[in-house]
């Protein structure tokens, strides 16, 4: 019996490859890492870089691309450190807003048909503008509960593990499972058949937006509880990361076909290669080229299995 | 000849290895350096600074290793997990130059929670477990308005050549320097421009503002604009004040080329690169099981009249004067701040 791979199985098994070999690299540069605290220390960054990429891979199921994650994820930290803290019920109201003109955001990108990049880039400074307003200088303090949730100690997982295990889940069940993400990936598969199927465009559009939003506002709250306070330019790298994360997890710019699972475990990855490539003690100078050899390696193994894929399918 | 300088060389380094490593508990102790940034001359002074002192310290058994790691992009979250790989490379103490003073407070915590003795400098972090190396800018304007008070008992009016707008030195040295001007009320701040640390820039805005000013007896800088300041006012007939300057490789220039032709004096003041030595020194001291209070001040390196030649002839050009610091100079500073 030949064993058989649907296509969605395939498409992870490239980043699930990956992850392990940087493990395995990491572990045996550096045998400390292989403790329930060293897990845990090495991946915990990884669980807000997480988030953002589930918001990004929303927005890029839709075929949009979003360039302000970075500079909301800073705003949001900034409001969590500051309003979160002090007046629980205005901080949850800002955060709420902020979902809702997320919302807007992809209403408006859709009904004046503008890109959504440029539409995205000019938000970023706006974000940016309200993070310095509300945070001049570096500071605040994170609310206890947050703190609470990123430093807690699970049995058995540390809490990096088991909080993208839920992220993991939880993404997969909505934008897999649900009528809402068949309809949102449906969207960028391709909108006319189901505009004409009798859809709403506009609601989908907002969905992914708004989820995109809460997913965003999550990482923001998250990074927090680990830094303990803000900076309004605590997040700015987000942005290139979150959209790296999802391709390397085995997502694509266009039709709609992202991964929860995939874009979790490419955020992990990444992680992952910043740490080994310390671990390796490359200069600073190599290290950013060094990222990018790790991240066209693995797209390029995915071009050879996709066509390997294809090869197989043929009769 | 030859031989015999060797030899002495190495009963020198002999004698002066010896007290040392017989002091050191800290033989097998691991130092890291975490640094956000790298592309300026004044950080790369400070990495060369680090690199020869703890090469040094390393070689002399002091400690066991002092790895010096640079994130590649200047962004808190990278300096964070690089900070939390630090842990798990099983560093004894790190010294950090960081990238915010806040965002890097909880990989700090978890490292002081391993039981990682964390020192901050230059870029420092707030979080209370670690000790903070912090520079004294407030000091730093004032002393300049001192030193003038010295000079010229009668006072008179200042020039003010501010940093670049709305960052947080430029605000702090400002108002040390108009504390000065409280504590010695003989003189009076005429104007003040923003020279943005830039010698062209204050050029171009002290040449704009002197039309307008009564008879300067001094100007107070910030570093990297007194050289332009002297060129704007070398343009006019107005005679040549008392110029601080800032220990950048044009200013002593200047200052020299001045004092051998007409016995030009005035003083130069900065932080020195080399401050991450000290911030290398005071872990060792740490880890050594000293006391140590967590808020230490930098020392400033000040040049005078009489050791400007020898500054000058140290400092490359278009550099800034360094000067790396010792273990006795680091028990110094921490005795002070008992």
């Amino acid at each position: 019996m030949k064993l058989r791979l649907t296509s969605d199985a395939m498409r992870l098994l490239i980043p699930a490859l990956s992850m392990t070999v940087l493990l395995a690299a990491v572990f045996w540069l550096q045998p400390r890492a292989m403790s329930y605290f060293g897990l845990n220390l090495l991946l915990n960054l990884a669980v807000p870089i997480a988030l953002a990429t589930i918001a990004q891979m929303l927005v890029m199921a839709v075929n949009d691309l979003d360039l302000s994650i970075g500079a909301f994820v800073s705003f949001v930290a900034c409001v969590t450190a500051t309003f979160l803290r002090d007046a629980p019920l205005i901080g949850t109201l800002i955060l709420a807003g902020a979902v809702g003109v997320y919302a807007l955001i992809g209403v408006v990108i859709y009904l004046r048909n503008l890109p959504s990049i440029v539409v995205t880039l000019g938000m970023s400074f706006v974000w940016a503008g309200l993070a310095v307003l509300m945070l001049p200088a570096p500071g605040g303090q994170a609310p206890d509960w947050v703190r609470w949730l990123m430093t807690v100690k699970p049995p058995l997982m540390p809490m990096a593990i088991v909080a993208s295990i839920v992220i993991a889940i939880v993404a997969h069940l909505i934008v897999m499972r649900s009528s809402l993400g068949v309809l949102i990936r449906g969207v960028g598969g391709n909108q006319r058949s189901v505009e004409r199927a009798g859809w709403s465009i506009i609601a989908a559009r907002a969905a992914a937006y708004g989820l995109a939003g809460l997913f965003a506002v999550a990482a923001g709250i998250a990074l927090v509880g680990l830094t303990t306070s803000a900076d309004a330019n605590i997040a700015l790298r987000y942005t290139l990361l979150s959209i790296a994360g999802v391709i390397l997890g085995g997502g694509e710019f266009t039709g709609g076909r992202v991964s929860p699972i995939g874009a979790v475990i490419g955020a992990l990855t990444l992680t992952l290669a910043g740490s080994f490539l310390s671990f390796l003690r490359i200069s600073p100078d190599w290290q950013i080229g060094a990222q990018g050899a790790i991240l066209i390696i693995v797209l390029a193994l995915r071009l050879v299995f996709n066509r390997v894929e294809k090869r197989g399918a043929r009769p | 000849m030859t031989i015999r300088k060797m030899l002495m060389a190495s009963v020198a380094v002999a004698c002066a290895a010896m007290p040392v490593s017989a002091l050191a508990d800290t033989a097998d102790k691991k130092i890291a350096l975490s640094n956000n940034y790298a592309g300026n001359s004044w950080r790369q002074a400070m990495l060369t600074s680090w690199e020869k002192v703890t090469g040094e310290a390393v070689t002399a058994g002091v400690v066991a290793a002092a790895d010096p790691f640079t994130t590649a992009e200047n962004q808190a979250t990278e300096q964070a997990a690089q900070i939390q790989n630090m842990i798990l490379q099983g560093y004894d103490a790190i010294v950090i130059n960081a990238a915010s003073p806040t965002a890097l407070n909880g990989a700090v915590k978890e490292a002081c929670d391993a039981g990682v003795t964390v020192v901050s400098f230059d870029g420092i972090v707030t979080e209370p477990c670690a000790w903070r190396i912090a520079v004294d800018f407030k000091e730093m304007g004032r002393s300049q308005v001192e030193y003038l008070s010295g000079k010229l008992p009668d006072g008179g009016n200042l020039l003010e050549i501010r940093g670049l707008a709305g960052v947080f030195v430029d605000d702090e040295i400002s108002a040390g320097i108009h504390e000065g001007v409280a504590q010695f009320p003989q003189f009076k701040i005429a104007g003040s421009v923003h020279g943005d640390w830039a010698q062209d820039v204050a050029q171009k805005a002290v040449a704009g503002i002197l039309p307008s000013l009564p008879e300067i007896v001094g100007v107070v800088t910030q570093g990297g604009d007194g050289y332009g300041a002297a060129q704007a006012i070398a343009a006019t007939d107005r005679e040549m004040p008392i110029i601080v300057m800032g220990n950048r490789e044009d200013e002593l220039k200047w200052w020299k080329e001045q004092k051998d032709a007409n016995g030009y004096e005035t003083m130069s003041v900065s932080i020195a690169p080399g401050v991450s030595t000290l911030a290398f020194w005071v872990a060792q001291q740490i880890l050594d099981g000293k006391d140590v209070s967590k808020d230490l001040v930098v020392p400033f390196l000040r040049i005078d009249q009489d050791n400007l030649e020898e500054n000058l002839a140290n400092t490359q050009a278009g550099g800034v004067a360094n000067v790396e610091y010792s273990q006795e100079d680091a028990i110094k500073v921490i005795e002070a701040a008992k």
